[in-house]
């Protein structure tokens, strides 16, 4: 099983007309069904994309199947180390009973047709319109307008497995099974039911008649499909359920996987270029001296971009020198913030002037206003979270070549329809006439969201004329990016005598996705109010990893630590008493509890903390025990419980959490940008700390299939909890209540 | 004109001497595997060997690279293609996610392998410790690095 990218298929022949006429009329997922009713078929502009050679058909956009009898798998969401690619292949090669061993998964070209319907629907639907208004003129087959109002070939929201496998991938993988039994069935005249498929082959057992799927690819291309194909129950899978190897990894251990930063398209004379851009946002280049910069070796061109400054020259790294000995004067900022102190200032009238009863209610439950009055405790507390860069590994960059009214782009992207949507509409051409070339992303986060860096490249070639590569260096993406909003949350609760929890009420001031994070709708607590009191943010926006529970995870399960041992109560005791009407919750915990060996105690200077949080369908308990002897925190063991319904491939699910707990661990104890004159201070690694191997825990991971429920996600779900635990743990060990992030910076 | 052995080829290649080897390797040799991270030998993305020790290419001028030999990930396996023993195990433990700092953390840990058959989890800290993966695939780059000195059995498949 390996990977095979859109463009080295598409030059090796010519597509089949007779396979796209009888894919015509088939549909696979949600997707395809859009498609199929459309007027004016689009697989027929789609095919030359995907078509490999002579004699293979399109069974259907999401799967296609050769001569050779390979089963290729073709995957509308991109690869960001997410391992989507391998797992969507798994699960559409269960439900066709392909050989996994001759199964080949492939991106999808960036193209209307490859909406992700599922996807879309998550992340347009509560922000712009409701389902129903734009998701029913797809059925009636108005699908172009959809594509450009979601442009949603969207990578994000833990949600390739749990909407895209489950409602396209399973279901085109068993819709082309029954076709290939159905034309099989025709063939040898026998009946359906008599078939039975394995490893890619169609056996009839009574006559002693097989054959591979190929031989009846194009039969199958003309039957007609099942809307509702027969889905397998879990004591039926074959591959969903184990621990394949990922497709995506020989390639990532010997140099040849090709990310969008090395693109270097055959017959194009690549410039490159670097850009400055401005340090506070929403200012622009007043005056630029480019004198030291444009005699300087290699420098082809210096523009002055208004919002940016570029350089063009012979290499990236002549271009990067020459940048810096530009010298810019940028317009002045009118943003009132210019520190953090400021920043936090501006949260904290926002969340006097809402006061007791203000601000937009986001949850409310009982009356939480007599719970608190009529508590025999009440407690306190405001916490704080800062701004945070998303730093993937792979700098910001995009190569671009505009020439004869077109734009083909080349650059890593989590919305590649939405990068041909800026560029189209930066360059004034229709979004036809760009075409976006996406391979794996080196890392993204929610970074790659944002298409900025992919527009400016266009702007770039089309000033320039040259084909050229632009890359941000460290600095401009830590610098000048989007960010994780900073935010304050204040909270209350009230405790009866014996402790138990009767209110709980918490405002803060940023609010964007997912709408539930900031709710602590698990706990059973009679009294419950969530106010959002807005307040302006200094940064732009850009959704990172877990979002809002990133910030939610951190304050909800802090809070509830501190009012467990308010209570007295031990925290795992104090949280279980309280899942009561959810079982599934208090089961991972009990689990993580468990398996972390947890009875209240840890050695001399160490402690233990426990956070739990449901998020992107999955719930993670997280144990974290941290050695303070020296004074300053050690991470040394997180042990985690997910139960995120079924996982499909269990070893992959395992890399994810061990990920998201990484990733959380390193902005609790590190991340943190600070302001200055309005400007980002923190530039590269030096300043902006991530978590090494040597600082790195052991990490446990145990998995509950609890079944029957909707399948989770995996990529962000590992993350929220990791913060809370951490500070609860800091807390036992130290008794110090740390309410701001980052942790360290508490110790220095 | 810088003279050098990349990947055990003799190479001449015209570049400014202060160019560092990072971008010589990538744009001039058309070697894509070494990766920009940071540009001032904070992540590790960047490792090469250079006369068989590990350094970060984007901080190290081709000049120092003159009439020596230098390593990218293109050239550690066999002549055929074939995986060292420690992407094999990288391999068999799915090590990477994205994959972007992989080669960097391989070219570190090939060159701590062949100094150090069985390395400690302190030699381990110390040798990989240059080598940022914002993934966090942290605990899987030591259990390869166990498998491949033979410390520990290769993950069973599809457990």
């Amino acid at each position: 099983m390996n990977e095979l990218s859109p463009e080295k298929k598409s030059r090796l022949g010519k597509w089949s007309r007779r396979g796209f006429i009888g894919a015509g009329v088939l549909a696979g997922g949600g997707l395809l069904i859009g498609i199929g009713v459309r007027p004016g078929n689009p697989i027929d502009e789609l095919a030359p994309k995907v078509a490999a050679g002579e004699g293979e058909q399109l069974v259907n956009s999401w799967v296609k199947i050769d001569t050779d009898n390979i089963v290729t798998a073709i995957v509308p969401h991109c690869e960001m180390g997410q391992g989507a690619h391998s797992v969507l292949g798994q699960m559409l090669a269960d439900e066709l009973d392909a050989d996994w061993n001759k199964v080949r998964v492939m991106q999808a070209p960036a193209d209307g047709s490859y909406v992700v319907t599922d996807t879309a629907r998550m992340f347009v639907a509560p922000f712009t319109m409701n389902a129903a208004d734009w998701i029913e003129p797809t059925w009636n087959g108005l699908f172009t307008q959809v594509a450009r109002l979601a442009d949603a070939m969207i990578t994000g929201g833990s949600s390739s497995i749990r909407t895209t496998g489950q409602h396209s991938m399973r279901i085109a993988g068993a819709a082309a099974r029954q076709m290939l039994v159905g034309a099989a069935a025709e063939g040898w005249d026998v009946p359906a039911g008599e078939i039975v498929t394995r490893g890619s082959m169609l056996i009839h057992e009574a006559s002693g008649r097989r054959a591979p799927y190929a031989e009846f690819a194009s039969a199958a291309a003309e039957q007609r499909m099942d809307q509702t194909p027969q889905l397998k129950t879990a004591d039926q899978y074959r591959l969903m359920g184990r621990s394949m190897a990922r497709t995506d990894i020989p390639a990532k251990v010997d140099g040849s996987a090709r990310f969008g930063i090395d693109a270097e398209p055959e017959g194009l004379d690549l410039s490159y270029a670097a850009a400055i851009r401005p340090p506070v946002p929403g200012t622009s280049v007043a005056a630029m001296d480019a004198t030291a910069a444009q005699d300087m070796g290699g420098v082809l061109q210096i523009l002055n971009m208004g919002d940016f400054v570029a350089v063009v020259a012979d290499s990236y790294w002549q271009a990067e020198q020459a940048a810096r000995a530009i010298d810019i004067e940028w317009s002045a900022s009118d943003s009132p913030v210019r520190t953090m102190t400021d920043q936090y200032g501006v949260f904290a009238a926002a969340l006097d002037e809402a006061g007791d009863d203000g601000g937009e209610e986001a949850a409310a439950r009982g009356d939480v206003r007599a719970g608190l009055a009529d508590a025999a405790t009440r407690i306190e507390a405001e916490y704080r979270v800062p701004y945070l860069a998303h730093a993937p590994m792979e700098p910001m960059n995009c190569t671009a070549h505009v020439a004869d009214g077109a734009c083909d782009i080349w650059t890593s992207t989590q919305v590649p329809l939405m990068a041909r949507s800026a560029v189209a509409e930066t360059l004034g051409l229709g979004a036809e006439d760009v075409t976006i070339h996406h391979p794996y992303l080196g890392g993204a986060f929610g970074r790659r969201l944002g298409a900025e860096y992919v527009a400016m490249a266009a702007r770039i070639a089309q000033a320039t004329g040259y084909p050229v590569k632009l890359i941000w260096s460290r600095g401009e993406d830590t610098q000048k990016a989007l960010y994780r909003d900073a935010d304050t949350c204040r909270m209350a609760a009230g405790l009866a005598d014996n402790g138990d929890l009767t209110a709980y009420d918490a405002i803060f001031t940023q609010r964007h996705d997912p709408a539930e994070a900031c709710v602590p709708a698990m706990y059973d607590i009679a009294n419950t109010r969530v106010r959002l009191a807005e307040a302006p943010l200094h940064l732009p926006f850009q959704a990172w990893r877990a979002v809002d529970h990133s910030k939610q995870g951190f304050f909800i399960e802090s809070f509830i630590d501190e009012a467990a041992h308010a209570a007295g109560s031990d925290p795992v005791e104090y949280r279980l008493a309280m899942l009561g009407k959810s079982p599934r919750h208090a089961a991972v915990l009990r689990e993580a509890a468990r398996i972390s060996g947890w009875n209240g105690e840890t050695a001399q200077g160490r402690g233990r903390g426990v956070a739990i949080v449901e998020s992107f369908g999955t719930i993670v308990a997280q144990v974290v025990e941290v050695d303070m002897a020296s004074g300053k925190p050690r991470l040394e063991k997180v042990w985690a419980v997910c139960d995120a319904g079924y996982v499909m491939n269990p070893d992959g699910f395992r890399n994810q959490i061990e990920g998201g707990i990484v990733f959380g661990l390193t902005a609790a104890l590190y991340g943190e940008l600070d302001l200055k004159d309005g400007a980002i201070v923190q530039s590269n690694f030096h300043d902006y700390r991530m978590l090494r191997i040597d600082e790195t825990p052991d990490i446990e991971v145990a998995i509950i299939n609890s079944g029957d429920v909707p399948v989770g996600g995996a990529g962000e779900p590992g993350l929220p909890p990791a913060a809370p635990a951490l500070a609860n743990a800091i807390f036992v060990a130290t008794g110090e209540r740390i309410r701001t992030l980052p942790l360290a910076r508490q110790f220095v | 004109m810088a003279d050098f052995i990349l990947n055990g080829e003799r190479v001449s290649i015209d570049a400014d001497p202060a160019m560092p080897i990072l971008w010589v390797v990538r744009e001039k040799a058309g070697l894509a595997g070494t990766k920009f991270g940071c540009g001032i030998a904070q992540c590790g993305a960047c490792t090469v060997h250079l006369d068989g020790e590990p350094v970060r290419s984007c901080s190290t001028p081709i000049a120092d690279a003159e009439g020596r030999e230098v390593t990218t990930i293109e050239g550690i396996g066999g002549p055929n293609g074939e995986l060292t023993p420690v992407q094999k195990a990288w391999v068999s433990e799915q090590v990477p996610q994205c994959g972007y700092c992989q080669s960097g953390q391989i070219m570190s840990a090939s060159a701590l392998l062949r100094d150090n058959p069985s390395p400690s989890d302190a030699d381990i800290d110390s040798a990989m410790r240059g080598n940022i993966c914002r993934c966090g695939t942290y605990t899987r780059i030591r259990r390869a690095i166990k498998v491949a000195s033979g410390q520990l059995e290769p993950r069973d498949e599809e457990a």
